[in-house]
C-alpha cells in the first residue's frame, strides 16, 4: 500500500512539473493565486492546501484505451481524495475527464464525460456530497502529453480532480 | 445547338471518361466505372469591356479554371500554350486554333464595369463540333462578388458537361488551430470553399467544435465551452450573432446537426456519464429524447428527407454506425466491417453514409451505402476525421492530422471513388469542416 503510495505520487508530481496547466484555461474553476507546482495554493507541506491535494494525494487518475472503469491504483488515490474533501469541506471540485488522440472528436467528448463520472461516482461514493463536485469533459481537446505513441496516449487519459472555490461561491 | 448527354450514373461510382467527341459525339464527361481521363480544357481571360475590368477579368477566368481542373474531371491547357486568342466576346470562334492544341472545351467570357457593379457574361464550346453547349448566360454583382461569380459560371460550365451539379459557389465553416498541441487555439471560421475569404466568427478564448450549417446555409450550430462546459449555440452567420441553446445543469451537450425543416436540431446530451441522442426545436427549446441506453450514442445526422437518423454507438462494445426513424424507435446496425465507426453523415443525395473508421491504428474517410453495403474507404492516415459532403454529393471534405508533437490539421477533399485528394489552402490549421449548400 506504502509503495503503491508512493509511486502514485512519485509519478503525479512528474506529470504536474511537466504540464503547463493550460487545460484549466478553459474552465470555471477559480484561480487559487498559488504559487505552487501547477498553480494550486498553498505549500504542500500543509495538508490543508490544495498544494498537498494536488501533489502529496494526486489529483489525476488514468485509465486504460477507451475505458473508464477505476483500478485499484485510481480506487487507492481517489479514497483519499475523498478524505481530505471530506476534512475541508470549504472546497467543491471540477472533475475533468480527458481522452487521448486516438479516436473521434465528439465520442471523445463522451468518453471523457463517462471517466470524469467514474470519479464522481466513487467520491460520492466515498462520502463526498454530489453537490460539491461538478464533471466536465474536454475529450481530445486538452493532451498534457504532445507525442504521438502510448507513452503520452497513457497519461492523457486522465480525470483530474480540480479544486475550485468554496461552496458559498 | 448539340446538347450535352445526360450521364447515366452505374451506381455511384464516380468516375470520368473523357468526351469521345473526335469521334463524332457531343462533349460530356461520362460518370460510369472506367479510367479517369480528365478533359482538357481551356479559359482565356474574359474580355473586359473597360480597362478598369481588366484585372478582374483575368481573376475570373483563372478562378473557373482551378475550380474545373480541382475536380479531376478536366485539365487546363495553360494559357501559354493557347494559339488563338479571344478579343470579342461575340465575334465568332477560331475553332482550329482550339482543337490544335486539343482544347475539348473552351469557355470564353466578358466582363463589363460599371461603379461598383460587374456583370459576367460567359458561354461554353464543344471544340471539336464548334458548337455552343447549353445558351450563354450573365450573372451580375458587387466587384466584391467577383469570386462567386466565377464559382457560379464555374458551377454551370460543370453541370452542363457533367450533367450534375456543381459545388462550387457554396462554403465551409470550419475551427481554425493555431498552437501546440497541449495549448491549442480553436477559433470558428468560415471560408468559401476553395480556401479563399476566411472570415472569423469567435475569438480563441474558448474551445470550439464541430461547427454545422443550417440546411439555407444562414446559420451554424457548433458546440462551445465558453461557460466551462460544453454547450450548443446557434449563430447567424451574416450577422454574426449567436445563442446559446437551452440545455440542464450538469448536463454537457453537443454533437448538433439540423434537421432538414431548419427547425429542429439533433444533438447528444451527456448526463451522469451516459450520452443519448435527443431533439430540440431551435425557438421553444422543447426537448424529445430519442435514445436511451447504457452506451455513448452521439454523431447524429438525418437523411436528406428527414425521415431517418444515422448514428454512432458503442452499444455493441465499441462504435458502430446505426439508423433509427427521425422520431426514435428500433435502431438497426448498418456498419459490420472490422474496426470502429464514427462521425456518420448522411449524402445530400440520400444514397450513402460517409464515415471514419478505425481500424488496426489507422484512421479512414469511407462511404458505405445506407443499408451497410458496399462499404469504401477513400483515405487512409495516422489521424483522417470528420467527413463532410459537397452540395452535389460527389466529394468529401475532411480533416487529417498528422502525427506527434508538431502535430497539424488540415482540410482535404477527395472524390467518393477515392480519386483526387487534395489539400484545402487555410491560413493556418484547421478541423472539423461543414459544406453549406449551394449558395443561391
Amino acid at each position: 500500500m506504502k509503495s503503491i503510495r508512493t509511486l502514485i505520487l512519485a509519478c503525479t508530481v512528474a506529470a504536474v512539473a511537466g504540464c503547463s496547466n493550460s487545460y484549466l484555461d478553459d474552465t470555471n474553476s477559480v484561480d487559487l493565486g498559488g504559487s505552487g507546482v501547477g498553480g494550486a495554493a498553498g505549500s504542500s507541506a500543509d495538508p490543508r492546501s490544495p498544494a498537498y491535494f494536488q501533489e502529496a494525494i494526486g489529483d489525476r487518475v488514468l485509465f486504460a484505451v477507451d475505458q473508464s472503469t477505476l483500478d485499484d491504483a485510481g480506487r487507492v488515490l481517489l479514497t483519499a481524495q475523498a478524505d481530505w474533501l471530506m476534512s475541508n469541506t470549504d472546497y467543491t471540485a471540477v472533475i475533468e475527464g480527458h481522452a487521448d488522440e486516438q479516436g473521434t472528436r465528439e465520442y471523445n467528448l463522451a468518453l471523457g464525460a463517462r471517466r470524469a463520472n467514474a470519479v464522481r461516482e466513487y467520491l460520492v461514493s466515498r462520502g463526498v456530497s454530489g453537490a460539491r463536485l461538478k464533471t466536465v469533459s474536454f475529450g481530445k481537446e486538452r493532451p498534457l502529453e504532445i507525442c504521438s505513441a502510448e507513452s503520452c496516449y497513457a497519461k492523457n487519459r486522465r480525470a483530474v480532480t480540480v479544486l475550485a472555490g468554496g461552496l458559498t461561491g | 445547338m448539340t446538347r450535352f448527354l445526360l450521364c447515366f450514373l452505374l451506381g455511384w461510382a464516380f468516375v470520368a471518361h473523357s468526351a469521345a467527341a473526335q469521334d463524332g459525339g457531343p462533349l460530356r464527361i461520362e460518370i460510369t466505372e472506367g479510367v479517369i481521363e480528365p478533359m482538357p480544357f481551356a479559359v482565356p481571360d474574359f474580355v473586359p469591356d473597360s480597362p478598369a475590368a481588366t484585372e478582374v477579368a483575368s481573376q475570373i477566368a483563372r478562378v473557373i479554371a482551378a475550380d474545373l481542373a480541382g475536380t479531376g474531371l478536366f485539365r487546363e491547357i495553360p494559357a501559354e500554350a493557347h494559339i488563338g486568342r479571344v478579343s470579342d466576346f461575340n465575334a465568332p470562334i477560331q475553332f482550329a486554333d482550339w482543337k490544335a492544341i486539343n482544347a475539348q472545351a473552351l469557355v470564353t467570357g466578358a466582363v463589363s464595369s460599371s461603379g461598383d457593379r460587374v456583370t459576367v457574361r460567359f458561354r461554353v464550346w464543344d471544340v471539336f463540333s464548334g458548337a455552343e453547349l447549353g445558351n450563354g448566360l450573365q450573372f451580375a454583382g458587387s466587384r466584391d462578388g467577383w469570386r462567386r461569380m466565377a464559382h457560379k459560371v464555374a458551377d454551370a460550365v460543370y453541370s452542363r458537361i457533367t450533367g450534375e451539379g456543381g459545388y462550387f459557389d457554396s462554403r465551409v465553416a470550419f475551427v481554425s488551430e493555431s498552437g501546440p498541441k497541449n495549448d491549442r487555439k480553436k477559433r470558428l471560421a468560415i471560408m468559401d470553399y476553395d480556401g479563399a475569404n476566411v472570415q472569423y466568427l469567435t475569438d480563441s478564448a474558448s474551445i470550439v467544435l464541430a461547427p454545422r450549417f443550417s440546411p439555407s446555409g444562414d446559420r451554424v450550430l457548433y458546440t462551445s465551452f465558453e461557460t466551462g462546459f460544453p454547450r450548443i449555440y446557434v449563430l447567424d452567420v451574416g450577422k454574426v450573432q449567436r445563442r446559446v441553446l437551452e440545455s440542464k445543469e450538469g448536463t454537457m451537450s453537443f454533437a448538433p446537426r439540423f434537421a432538414p425543416d431548419g427547425q429542429t436540431v439533433v444533438f447528444s446530451l451527456e448526463q451522469g456519464g451516459n450520452t443519448d441522442i435527443y431533439i430540440m426545436d431551435i425557438t421553444s427549446g422543447g426537448t424529445t429524447r430519442l435514445t436511451s441506453s447504457p452506451s455513448i450514442d452521439t454523431a447524429p445526422s438525418y437523411s436528406p428527407d428527414g425521415s431517418r437518423i444515422v448514428f454512432e454507438s458503442d452499444r455493441s462494445g465499441t462504435q458502430q454506425l446505426y439508423i433509427m426513424p427521425a422520431s426514435g424507435g428500433d435502431a438497426k446496425r448498418i456498419s459490420f466491417g472490422q474496426g470502429r465507426y464514427g462521425t456518420p453523415v448522411w449524402s445530400p443525395r440520400g444514397d450513402l453514409v460517409a464515415f471514419t473508421k478505425q481500424n488496426k491504428g489507422r484512421f479512414h474517410i469511407g462511404v458505405m451505402r445506407t443499408d451497410g453495403r458496399e462499404e469504401r474507404l477513400l483515405t487512409a492516415s495516422f489521424l483522417d476525421e470528420g467527413p463532410t459532403w459537397a452540395p452535389n454529393g460527389r466529394v468529401i471534405m475532411f480533416a487529417r492530422e498528422t502525427k506527434g508533437a508538431r502535430g497539424e490539421t488540415t482540410l482535404y477533399t477527395v472524390d467518393i471513388t477515392g480519386r483526387n485528394l487534395r489539400p484545402v489552402r487555410t491560413p493556418g490549421g484547421a478541423s472539423d469542416p461543414s459544406w453549406s449548400p449551394l449558395q443561391n
